[in-house]
């Protein structure tokens, strides 16, 4: 089977790869490129384990073939923090303790970022219909609404 | 899922052409959020892969001279919900359509896709029916006008021919007065697939009704366009004794399946129940007067 040639842009970064034409973009980015932050709970597009953007989307990389990436701009869970600096998500995240195990955690922080850039003042609902396609199985949720909305008003205090 | 190929060309004829060839062996991929969860489960291994999203009439919304609006069929729901004025002429649809899954699945999902995937609990599709759309395809052959109601033949399965692709939706000039609605009735609050799924849209006229186009999902093998209904309203100011005969033939209508998520009395009752709470929704944005 032929391998396809892509180009694209990861976290703001020219890379090529090569891949099957079956092969998911989640795939690509653990196995090929070493970016192993995105995660696989389920393959199916029901867990946010993978969540990515493109083009400033939120998007499943399970259901994403690699060669889709092909002039798109793809953000991971690996560009969130400015080298050693955490995004206040991810701080926050640490600071409430909003993970167990963590496997979902790359996920929301993508996901609750998405959010916060498009609507810095979401209320607990929106928080929760936002995050509906990120799924953990130790928190209970209620830590990781709470530290999206406690980072969203500290940034707000930040940007005032 | 040997020897697959996956080809992203940038025109409609080169799309066609490619499908045609492939033999039946050749598979639209819009958003993927079916398709690629269909082959990774093995219940299909497409030989040809064609990507739509590199044609530009399939990625973005118009609205036409006549006030109607042009959706391509690949456009993702995301994208549909942010439009500026879709929403306000027909939040019916759009409600319907960022309904579909969660908001990852909305970054991909398009209305091309829940369409032709063929699901009988397809969300967009009773909105899309209620909005009398009608579909372009095109194929081999030159490009026909559908209406979005005959596209479905049965789970799964769909009325398009070898090579054939669904391009836009066209959502007609909307008179003053107007309003639509979609209701699911799922077990969740989010993230599940409906049990019924009703779509309604209505034209009302100093109290009366004066068009009404009613669409039933996950209650037929494909997604039902209830004429009987729409009937029964048209002429009616949506007093109770019409709004029960809607409901009545929107029972009639029903030809469910019993299974985990409904028995096919639960199934038939609740078309008739959210036939009258999505009515009454419509109504009240009509009467609110549509704001374009
Ligand atoms: C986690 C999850 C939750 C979901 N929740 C819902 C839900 O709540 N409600 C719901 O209705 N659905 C739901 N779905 C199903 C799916 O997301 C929708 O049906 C979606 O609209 C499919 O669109 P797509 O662009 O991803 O289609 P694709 O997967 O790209 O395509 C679907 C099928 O249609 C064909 N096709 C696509 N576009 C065209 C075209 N333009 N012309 C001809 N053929 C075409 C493809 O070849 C394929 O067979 C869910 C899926 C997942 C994974
Ligand atoms: S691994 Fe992609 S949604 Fe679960
Ligand atoms: S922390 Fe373990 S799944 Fe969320």
């Amino acid at each position: 089977m032929p391998k396809l040639h892509v180009t694209t842009t990861i976290n703001g970064e020219p890379v090529e790869f090569l891949c099957d034409p079956t092969q998911s973009m989640l795939e690509v980015l653990r196995d090929e490129l070493g970016l192993t932050g995105s995660k696989e709970g389920c393959a199916s597009g029901d867990c946010g384990a993978c969540t990515i953007t493109v083009d400033d989307r939120l998007v499943c990389s399970c259901l994403m073939l690699a060669a889709e990436a092909e002039g798109r701009r793809i953000g991971t869970i690996e560009g969130m923090a400015e080298g050693e600096r955490l995004h206040p998500l991810q701080r926050k995240f640490v600071e409430m303790a909003a993970l167990q195990c963590g496997i979902c955690t790359p996920g929301f922080l993508v996901a609750a970022k998405a959010l916060l850039d498009r609507n810095p003042d979401p209320t607990e609902t929106e928080v929760r219909y936002w995050l509906a396609g990120n799924l953990c199985r130790c928190t209970g949720y209620d830590k990781i609404v709470r530290a999206v909305l406690e980072t969203a008003a500290e940034m707000r205090a930040a940007a005032r | 899922m040997n020897d697959v190929r996956y080809l992203a060309p940038r025109t409609l004829d080169e799309a066609v052409r490619a499908l045609a060839a492939a033999d039946g062996a050749g598979r639209v991929l819009a958003g993927g959020t079916d398709l690629l969860v269909q082959m990774r489960a093995g219940a299909v291994s497409p030989g040809v892969i064609v990507d739509v999203k590199k044609i530009a009439e399939m990625t973005t919304i118009e609205e036409t001279a006549d006030g109607g609006f042009r959706i391509g069929a690949a456009v993702s729901g995301a994208e549909i919900g942010d439009h500026p004025r879709l929403g306000q002429v027909w939040p019916g649809v759009v409600e319907a359509i960022n309904l579909i899954g969660s908001t990852q699945i909305q970054g991909r999902a398009s209305p091309g896709g829940n369409l032709c995937n063929a699901s009988p609990a397809a969300d967009s599709v009773p909105a899309l029916v209620a909005a009398g759309a009608t579909v372009t395809v095109q194929g081999p052959d030159g490009r026909r006008e559908v209406p979005v109601e005959k596209i479905q033949a049965g789970p799964g399965r769909t009325t398009l021919g070898r090579g054939e692709i669904v391009v836009s939706f066209t959502l007609p000039p909307r008179p003053p007065g107007s309003g639509d609605a979609y209701l699911r009735l799922i077990p969740r609050t989010e993230m599940d697939i409906a049990v019924v799924g009703c779509g309604v849209s209505l034209t009302m006229q100093g109290g009366t009704c004066t068009a009404a186009r009613v669409g039933l999902g996950a209650v037929a093998p494909t997604v039902l366009l209830v004429e009987d209904a729409a009937k029964a309203l048209i002429g009616s100011r949506l007093e109770d004794e019409a709004l029960e005969a809607a409901a009545a033939a929107c029972r009639a209508a029903c030809r469910p399946i019993n299974d985990k998520r409904g028995t096919i009395e639960y199934r038939t009752r609740i078309a008739g129940v959210l036939l009258k709470r999505v009515a009454a929704i419509a109504a009240e944005r009509a009467a609110a007067g549509g704001k374009h």
